[in-house]
């Protein structure tokens, strides 16, 4: 029979909780699904970097077409990506724009802060407006309009990032929790170990993983973006982007513990969704509305503060330029507070239901008993 | 030794233990035996605390049980589980670390345990893959791979064929004869007959029999007797003190009102002819089973 020699200590809650760390990242990694549905992750990540870069150097290289209104050419500089036609009036400007020898007419106008304006006729005149905005620096400290394209993109491409981290990696822990109460493995997993360190060795593991991910992600984005030379692109998102890597570190691990509390309700994989829809519907929340509102600065403001859409909400608006230097360390610090609140309401309600097997557990009872 | 002592434990309203109290006694086995719902199981999950009780103790060399304790305990659930798509070796290190051991003995203790069970070509594989009775092996396995100071086992046979049964009560054994307390529940009582010593009978919730298995069988003995004759046993009818229960021919099932009428009766059963049988019929552990669970 084998003894070994020296009676083991009983682990440390830290070393419990790493044991279920290791084994959740271990067995992740082996997972196929996990590894092509990154590997598409990464892909559609790259892709939206090319698109926009590609959209954006396109614009470059074409000359456009403009007419300039008298000293409203000094504003544009030298650029040799402008055909400019220079005109009298703003009549005549209009003139040529609605006969469509040229794009766009740059004309004076007292109420912005450059002295000039855009008229064009039916629709914006992107090329135009994102030469205009990468020129110098000066004009990207200045409120001036940033590229209402590359806006969206970066906008889509943090939500679709936070979107899907958060339901692999939530869906995941749902899955595991689940698996574990089903086969009834968890009896002996609550013998060996205390029950928070098993919850915290899931939201561990799964967090280190999704961080991981993401961070592979930034540095994609990054490398990305350097290697078309989107210099400038890249100086207005690389704080956002690293920004967006320490929230979703937190927000993740707040949505982890939730997906894990409200998994270990039920007992079968088939009535997952009856007790994780609502965490769900909150991963969901910060994507539709970046997606819709990523030009509403009132709902940008509320969404980056509040903690569910806060990692998505607060890069988008430092890219965007519109938050103080002091507005995501508060957004961070009220995430923070969130988390450690959730955390204690979700092993509450693991440590309630776990046990429980069949019918799905009542939420009052799963938070009190 | 591990002592169990009025523990209570209700579920809403119902009351599903009463006052539970029992000793586990190391280097002995000890048989748990009750119909379903009795409470066997509720008390094991008490005992390893996975749940609470309400009140009462349970106490390990005279002192309280500590989580750090429990860890060193050995548990193998009745509702059987280990992760499907995990290697059985694996999966077994695990949880021997869980249980604190370090890797190497972690990958010693299971590399030993799969060979005495029979696994150990099935090491590599999943646990999805396996057998049902080899799953019942690995679970065995599970309970046992960190070397633990008690074991807690919930039907550990069930599932399992014959001779998987005799590899399963070997192991046991061993660990027992090495100073373990083993506590097992079963409800074959032909094997708990077999393997235990001591013998713990529940029902309701509560405790309605405990001790060893030949005390529990004395008291519950009945000074009944088996013949087997050349002859026809009929005469037996017509001695004083005698009360047959079921003749047939040269067979009879008689008891007797005190020992030395037995022993009159077989001398008279020599007289009359070759006697092939004469035997104290002890009452089966089902018997008293059923008698004391009434």
């Amino acid at each position: 029979m084998s003894t070994s020699t020296i009676r083991p200590q009983a682990p440390r809650f830290a070393q419990s909780t790493w044991l279920v760390a290791e084994r959740e990242i271990t067995m992740r990694l082996r997972s196929r699904v996990f590894l092509i549905s990154t590997g598409i992750l990464l892909l559609l990540v790259l892709a939206s970097i090319l698109i926009g870069g590609f959209t954006a150097q396109n614009s470059s290289n074409d000359t456009t077409p403009v007419a300039v209104v008298g000293a409203a050419g000094q504003s544009i500089g030298n650029g040799g990506r402008l055909d400019v036609t220079e005109v009298a009036s703003v009549e005549a400007a209009t003139e040529l724009v609605r006969d469509g020898t040229v794009d766009a007419a740059i004309v004076p106008d007292g109420s912005t802060p450059l002295g000039i304006g855009i008229l064009a006729d039916s629709e914006v005149p992107a090329a135009l407006v994102s030469q205009l905005s990468v020129s110098p620096p000066v004009t990207l400290l200045d409120e001036s309009p940033t590229n209402p394209f590359i806006t969206y993109l970066v906008s889509l491409g943090f939500g679709i990032v936070f979107f899907m981290s958060a339901m692999t990696f939530g869906s995941t822990i749902a899955q595991n929790v689940v698996e574990e109460k089903q086969t009834r493995v968890v009896e002996i997993l609550m013998s060996a170990i205390p029950v928070q360190a098993l919850l915290a060795g899931k939201v561990l593991g799964n967090s280190i993983l999704a961080f991981g991910q993401i961070a592979l992600t930034a540095v994609l984005s990054i490398i990305g973006l350097t290697i078309l030379g989107q210099t400038d692109l890249l100086t207005g998102l690389g704080m956002p982007i690293v920004w967006f890597v320490v929230f979703f570190a937190i927000g993740f691990v707040l949505l982890a513990s939730l997906f894990a509390a409200t998994a270990s309700m039920v007992s079968r994989q088939e009535d997952i969704s009856s007790t994780t829809t609502p965490v769900t519907m909150l991963v969901m929340l910060p994507y539709f509305a970046v997606v819709f509102f990523n030009a509403n600065p009132l709902v940008l403001t509320i969404m980056s503060y509040v903690p569910f859409s806060a990692p998505v909400g607060m890069p988008v608006r430092l890219f965007l330029g519109t938050a103080a230097w002091w507005e995501p360390l508060v957004s961070l610090a009220i995430l923070a507070v969130t988390t450690a609140g959730t955390i204690w309401l979700a092993s509450r309600i693991y440590q309630n239901s776990l046990l429980k097997m069949g019918a799905r557990v009542k939420w009052r009872e799963a938070l009190t008993s | 030794m591990l002592e169990i002592r009025d523990v209570n434990k209700h579920y809403g309203t119902a009351r599903v233990l009463t006052d539970v109290s029992f000793d586990v006694v190391p280097g002995r086995m000890t048989g748990f035996v009750g119909g379903n719902g009795a409470g066997k199981t509720t008390t094991m999950r008490i005992i390893l605390g996975v749940l609470s009780s309400d009140s009462g103790t349970v106490t390990l060399g005279g002192s309280k049980v500590t989580p750090e304790d429990r860890r060193r305990f050995g548990y193998m659930p009745e509702e059987r589980g280990l992760y499907p798509k995990m290697k059985v070796e694996e999966q077994l290190v695990y949880l021997a670390r869980l249980h604190g051991l370090s890797v190497t003995a972690a990958k010693r203790n299971a590399g030993n345990l799969l060979e005495q069970l029979g696994l150990g070509e099935r090491a590599g594989s999943t646990v999805e893959s396996l057998s049902l009775g080899n799953q019942q092996r690995a679970q065995i396995a599970a309970a046992l791979v960190h070397d633990p100071d008690v074991l807690i086992l919930d039907e550990p046979f069930s599932g399992l064929d014959p001779l998987a049964v005799d590899v399963v009560v070997g192991v046991l054994k061993d660990r027992a004869l090495a100073g373990t307390p083993v506590l097992f529940s079963s409800h074959q009582l032909d094997i708990v007959e077999r393997l235990c010593d001591d013998l713990v009978i529940i029902a309701n919730g509560s405790i309605r029999a405990n001790g060893s298995r030949e005390a529990l069988r004395a008291s519950h003995s009945t000074l009944r007797y088996e013949l087997i004759s050349s002859g026809d046993a009929g005469w037996l009818r017509s001695v004083p003190g005698v009360s047959v229960v079921d003749f047939d021919g040269s067979y009879a099932l008689f008891d007797v009102d005190a020992e030395s009428t037995a022993q009159a009766v077989l001398r008279d059963a020599i007289g009359r002819g070759d006697v092939a049988t004469f035997a104290p019929r002890h009452p089966s552990l089902a018997q008293i089973f059923r008698e004391v669970i009434r």
